[in-house]
């Protein structure tokens, strides 16, 4: 009786470890996933800017066009560790120049590496898993056009249990969403301003608060959160605490200026140097959008 | 006697702690909040002006410019004294770094003196040629708060 008890109880565990085994795979897109999507050049650059590629991918303390040499190498420290981002130049070696169209959407979309590993989510595909298709061909189509460099890609400086990439499907399961925080938009520029915020330029990532496994608090959409290097707090810009009005914070998206002409910092300047480079209609509706959102108390 | 003991005690005093005062950089660090604010308060001048928000006075423009060349103008080594990052003490977001690459962070107050007196020249001949100028100073800004402040705003 207790061995057959036994005997049962080792079968479920082995059909829990099965089923999380299962669960916790990398899924790439299908190949054929961006079949008959002609990429177009000079949109991919535009959705390159919005979604700060090179901000990150580029090499460390780069200005100018040598941004877009994607070598890698800035490094992203973390309560988890210290991120390195790899070179996504178009080198067919150390770079991403071998890669199909498929997988380049399956890395960018759901954080499958093509060798079916999980990303570390400090690569924000979390945020680029709302991406339009059109787009990810674009972008795909641009990518290809920019310098290639053969500087290797470092290793993520990351200990254990972080290192245990088969973890991040669990992770994947519990936090990726590819609805909308904002479920309704009001207006047509709400809804463009929505895709710039949520998906393209991945401002939640750094203006939203974590839990202690790294997920994103939704419900604190926006709110602020403290600056994963350690030091120093990433301002709040959901409505409420953060009282810039629409003018204001377009103009601080071309500028750099606050509406008390201060002047803006830390990576934020890589991220207002990429929105400078969008129309003001986008820079508008990123606005409408922040003024959209729920409002979150100050803290 | 007495009185003078007293005396010299408090004398003594008084001597340290504004030895104190010298030795702790505070002085160093509001003169940098200081000039910092002065550029702000101009740059709202100017900036409000190329934004049409405020009308266009090249009297007005011409005094918020001169003020910026004129902190262009303060010796800048003599508010950065070692000692004095956010790493040292409380009430400042100087970054390590500054005196980490001192040379490049002088290069960065270089490209503000630069483009601080561009906008000198520029102020007083009309409103089309601010938004420019703000763009160099914005540029300027940038690149400094970029690397050398603690961004937590």
């Amino acid at each position: 009786m207790i061995r057959r008890f036994i005997r049962l109880l080792l079968l479920a565990a082995l059909v829990a470890a099965g089923f999380a085994f299962w669960m916790t795979r990398a899924v790439p897109l299908d190949e054929d996933a961006l079949a008959g999507v002609e990429g177009d050049v000079e949109n991919g650059q535009r959705v390159f800017t919005a979604a700060g590629c090179a901000s990150c991918h580029a090499a460390p303390d780069t200005k100018g066009d040598d941004k877009l040499v994607l070598a890698g190498g800035q490094k992203f420290p973390s309560n988890f560790g210290t991120f390195i981002a790899p070179n996504i130049s178009p080198d067919p070696t150390e770079g991403i120049g071998d890669w199909t169209a498929a997988e380049f959407a399956s890395a960018v979309m759901q954080g499958v590496s093509p060798e079916g590993q999980h990303y570390y989510p400090a690569f924000p595909y979390g945020a680029y898993t709302k991406m339009k298709k059109q787009d990810l061909a674009d972008l795909w189509a641009y990518m290809q056009t920019l310098p290639a460099s053969d500087t290797a890609s470092q290793p993520h400086d990351v200990g254990f249990p972080f290192n245990i990439r088969r973890a991040l499907g669990g992770w994947k399961l519990l936090f990726m969403d590819d609805n909308w925080v904002l479920k309704n938009a009001p207006s047509e520029q709400v809804t463009r301003g929505r895709y710039l915020v949520e998906a393209l330029a991945h401002c939640g990532e750094c203006h939203t608060p974590r839990n202690m496994l790294g997920g994103m608090d939704t419900s604190r959409w926006l709110a602020g959160a403290p600056n994963p290097s350690g030091k120093g707090r990433i301002p709040g810009i959901a409505p409420g605490a953060f009282k810039w009005t629409e003018g204001e914070i377009t103009y601080y998206l071309e500028t750099g200026f606050t509406p008390d002409f201060d002047s803006v910092g830390g990576h934020m300047v890589a991220v207002v140097e990429n929105m400078a480079e969008l129309t003001e209609g986008d820079r508008q509706a990123i606005a409408a959008y922040l003024k959209s959102v729920p409002e979150q108390p100050s803290e | 006697m007495k009185n003078i003991v007293t005396a010299t005690v408090i004398a003594g005093v008084l001597a340290g702690s504004a030895a104190l005062a010298q030795n702790d950089g505070s002085a160093q660090v509001k003169a940098r909040q200081g000039q910092m604010r002065v550029i702000a308060l101009n740059l709202g001048v100017l900036g409000g002006m190329a934004q049409g928000k405020i009308d266009y006075d090249a009297e007005a423009a011409q005094n918020a410019a001169d003020s910026l060349a004129g902190v262009a103008m303060i010796h800048q080594p003599t508010l950065w004294i070692e000692g004095t990052s956010n790493a040292d003490r409380e009430g400042t977001k100087a970054l390590p770094a500054i005196w980490e690459d001192n040379a490049d962070f002088m290069t960065k107050w270089d490209a503000f003196v630069t483009a601080a007196n561009d906008m000198q020249s520029a102020a007083g001949t009309g409103k089309d040629a601010l938004g420019p100028a703000m763009g160099g100073l914005g540029d300027a800004c940038k690149a400094c708060h970029e690397k050398y402040q603690q961004s937590d705003d």
